[in-house]
C-alpha cells in the first residue's frame, strides 16, 4: 500500500545505520535475547540514582535502628534481641527486599529501578545475597571505592556483586508515559521510519513545548529530507510524531 | 524495496493491532494480576494458554520491528514481552522443600566435592593456630607477639578460675544474658564468616589474610590460656562450640577461595564468566556456613557457660560434636547423592 522513491529508500537506510549506531553508544540500553530469540531493551540505571537510593536506604535502616533500640532498651534480653535484629537487618534488609517485592528496595523504588538477572528474570535468593554479600567487597576501601570503580568502567554500570551475582541495576517504566503534544493534524513520514529515528522524532515533539522557537526551529532542521520544503518544520515534525503514535486526524 | 515490502507486503499498523488486541490485553491482564508463588490445578491448565500467548507476543514484537510499526507500538509489546518473560521464567519453587534436601544431602555433597578449597582453607586456618599454640607453650612470652596486654589481660580475667562468676551462671548472671551473648555471637561470628567469604573476591587475598588472622588470634587465646593453666574454664567452655564454629570458618574461608581462584586460574572461560560460574558454587556452601554459625552461637550462648556439668562432660560432648560434625561432611548425602 506504500510505496517510496528510490533515492529516498537509501537516504533512510545510511541514516538508519548511523544513528542506530549513535544511539546504541549513547543509550544506557542493554540488550538481552530471550530463548524465543526476542530483544529485550533494558535500561541500566548509573551511580547516582544508585548512590541515592542507597541514601534513603541507609536513612530507613537508620530509623528501625533507632526505633528498635527504643523499643529493646530493657536489659539485658533486649540488648541481644538488638543485636540479632541489627545483624539481619545489615545484611539481609536489601536482599528481603529483591527477593519478595519485585527486585526493589523502598530506595530503589523510589527512584523507579529494580534488580534482575543479566537475562532479565527477577533476581532469587542465590543471586541476591551474592551480589549484597560481596557488598563488603565493594565497600572497601572507603565508602563504597572499588564498588564506584567497578560501575564507573563497566559498560552495564554493575558493581562488583553484580559482576559476580550476574544481576544487572534497571530502570522500570511503571506505565508508559504519554506527553501532550502540540496541536495540529497528523502528517504521515515521507518514508518508513526506523525505531530509533521515530524515537527521536517523538523525543523532540514532547520536548518542543520546553524549548524556545529559535532552538526548534534550528533542530527540526536538521532532519533533513524530512522537512524538505516544508513551510513549518517544526509543525511538520510534530504531526509526523502524532502519525507515528497512532493518529491519523490530518490538519483540518 | 525492503520497506516496501515489509510494510506494503503484509498489514498496516492498524489492523495488526485490530487483530491482536484482544490477546495483548489478556496477557497484560495477567501480568496485572501479580505475583502468586505456586498455581493451583485450575490456574495450571491457563499457565499453558498464557506460555502460548506469550510466544505469540514475542512474534509480534519481532514482526513489529521488523515492519517499523510505531514507536509506541513497540514499546508496548516490549513491555509486554518483558513482563511475561520475567513471569514465565521466574516461576519460583518450593523453598522449604530446597532447605530440607539442601541439609540432607546437597550441603555436604558440595563440600565434598570442593575439597581443594575446604582443605586449603582448613590448612591455613588450622595449621596458623596449631603453629601458635605450640609457639606459646614453648616460650610463653611469644604471645605478646601477636596479642597486646589489655586484651590479654581480658581473656585471664574471662577465664580465671578465680572469677568463675564472669564465665558461667552466678548469682547475677541471669539467662538473659545467655540471650545477649547469642545476639552477640551470632552478628559478630556470622559476620566473620561473611568477610572471610567476600574478601575473597581480591584474588583470594583477603581470606587469606582473615583466615589465618583469626587462626593466630584464637591459637594465640588457646595457647596462653593453657599456659596459664586455666585448663577446665577454657577448653571446658570451648569445647562445645568449637566443632561448628571453626569449621564455619574454614567453610567461608573455602567459598572465599572459589570466588578468588575463579580470578586466578579462570580456566577456559573468560574471568566473568568463571567468577559468576564459581560465585554460585560458593553461595551452595555459603548457606550452610551460615547455619553452621547460627547452631554455634546457640552452643556457645546456651551450653558452653552451662557450670553445672562438669568438665569432662562437655569434653565429652565436645568430641562428640566434632565426630558428627566430620562424620557428616564425609558420609552426609552419599545414599541419596547416587
Amino acid at each position: 500500500m506504500l510505496h517510496f522513491k528510490a533515492n529516498a529508500e537509501g537516504l533512510a537506510q545510511t541514516g538508519n545505520d548511523l544513528t542506530g549506531s549513535l544511539i546504541r553508544m549513547l543509550d544506557t540500553l542493554r540488550e538481552v535475547q530471550t530463548p524465543e530469540g526476542i530483544d529485550l531493551h533494558l535500561p541500566v540505571a548509573g551511580l547516582v540514582p544508585r548512590a541515592l537510593a542507597w541514601l534513603i536506604d541507609a536513612l530507613i535502616r537508620s530509623g528501625i535502628y533507632v526505633a528498635l533500640a527504643l523499643v529493646l532498651r530493657f536489659g539485658k534480653t533486649g540488648l541481644g534481641m538488638f543485636l540479632l535484629a541489627t545483624f539481619i537487618i545489615e545484611w539481609f534488609y536489601p536482599v528481603l527486599f529483591e527477593v519478595l517485592r519485585g527486585g526493589q528496595t523502598p530506595g530503589k523504588r523510589a527512584y523507579a529501578m529494580a534488580v534482575i538477572n543479566d537475562d532479565g528474570t527477577p533476581v532469587r535468593w542465590s543471586g541476591s545475597l551474592i551480589r549484597n554479600l560481596l557488598r563488603v567487597a565493594d565497600f572497601l576501601p572507603v565508602m563504597y571505592g572499588f564498588g564506584i570503580i567497578s560501575i564507573l568502567l563497566n559498560r552495564d554500570f554493575k558493581r562488583l556483586g553484580d559482576l559476580a551475582a550476574g544481576t544487572l541495576v534497571v530502570y522500570q517504566e511503571t506505565r508508559l508515559t504519554t506527553h501532550e503534544l502540540p496541536k495540529g493534524g497528523a502528517v504521515r513520514p515521507p518514508f518508513p521510519l526506523t525505531l530509533e529515528e521515530q524515537q527521536a522524532i517523538i523525543a523532540f515533539a514532547e520536548r518542543s513545548a520546553s524549548l524556545t522557537a529559535e532552538r526548534s526551529e534550528e533542530l527540526a532542521g536538521l532532519s533533513g529530507p524530512l522537512v524538505e520544503g516544508a513551510v513549518h518544520p517544526v509543525e511538520r515534525l510534530c504531526g509526523m510524531a502524532k502519525w507515528l503514535m497512532g493518529s491519523r486526524k490530518a490538519a483540518a | 524495496m525492503a520497506y516496501g515490502l515489509a510494510q506494503g507486503g503484509g498489514v498496516n499498523q492498524e489492523q495488526f493491532t485490530a487483530q491482536h488486541e484482544a490477546e495483548w490485553r489478556r496477557l497484560e491482564g495477567w501480568i496485572a494480576q501479580g505475583k502468586k508463588s505456586a498455581p493451583n490445578s485450575a490456574e495450571k491448565a491457563s499457565v499453558e494458554e498464557f506460555a502460548g500467548l506469550y510466544r505469540k507476543c514475542c512474534q509480534h514484537l519481532a514482526l513489529a520491528r521488523s515492519r517499523l510499526y510505531s514507536f509506541t507500538l513497540i514499546n508496548r509489546l516490549n513491555k509486554i514481552v518483558i513482563q511475561s518473560h520475567a513471569r514465565l521464567y521466574g516461576a519460583r519453587r518450593n523453598l522449604w522443600q530446597d532447605v530440607v534436601r539442601y541439609i540432607l544431602q546437597d550441603f555436604p555433597v558440595h563440600v565434598r566435592s570442593e575439597w581443594r578449597s575446604v582443605l586449603t582453607s582448613a590448612a591455613l586456618f588450622y595449621l596458623a593456630m596449631l603453629a601458635v599454640v605450640g609457639a606459646i607453650l614453648i616460650d610463653p612470652d611469644m604471645v605478646y607477639t601477636v596479642m597486646d596486654g589489655d586484651q590479654l589481660r581480658q581473656f585471664e580475667y574471662m577465664y580465671d578460675p578465680a572469677n568463675l562468676d564472669s564465665l558461667g551462671r552466678k548469682a547475677g548472671r541471669e539467662a538473659d544474658s545467655d540471650l545477649l551473648m547469642f545476639g552477640f555471637y551470632v552478628s559478630n561470628n556470622t559476620g566473620i564468616g561473611f568477610r572471610t567469604f567476600a574478601s575473597g573476591l581480591f584474588f583470594g587475598l583477603g581470606t587469606i589474610v582473615t583466615l589465618l588472622f583469626n587462626g593466630v588470634q584464637i591459637g594465640a587465646a588457646a595457647g596462653h590460656m593453657t599456659h596459664l593453666g586455666y585448663i577446665q574454664t577454657f577448653w571446658g567452655f570451648v569445647a562445645g562450640h568449637s566443632a561448628l564454629e571453626l569449621n564455619a570458618i574454614v567453610l567461608s574461608g573455602a567459598a572465599g577461595f572459589k570466588l578468588g581462584m575463579a580470578l586466578v586460574a579462570p580456566g577456559r572461560r573468560t574471568r566473568l564468566r568463571a567468577l559468576r560460574d564459581e560465585s554460585k558454587k560458593a553461595m551452595l556452601l555459603m548457606y550452610g556456613t551460615a547455619g553452621m554459625f547460627i547452631l554455634a552461637a546457640m552452643v556457645e550462648a546456651f551450653w558452653s557457660p552451662v557450670r553445672s556439668v562438669s568438665p569432662e562432660v562437655k569434653y565429652v560432648v565436645g568430641i562428640v560434636m566434632w565426630v558428627v560434625v566430620i562424620g557428616y561432611f564425609i558420609f552426609g548425602g552419599r545414599r541419596a547423592a547416587r
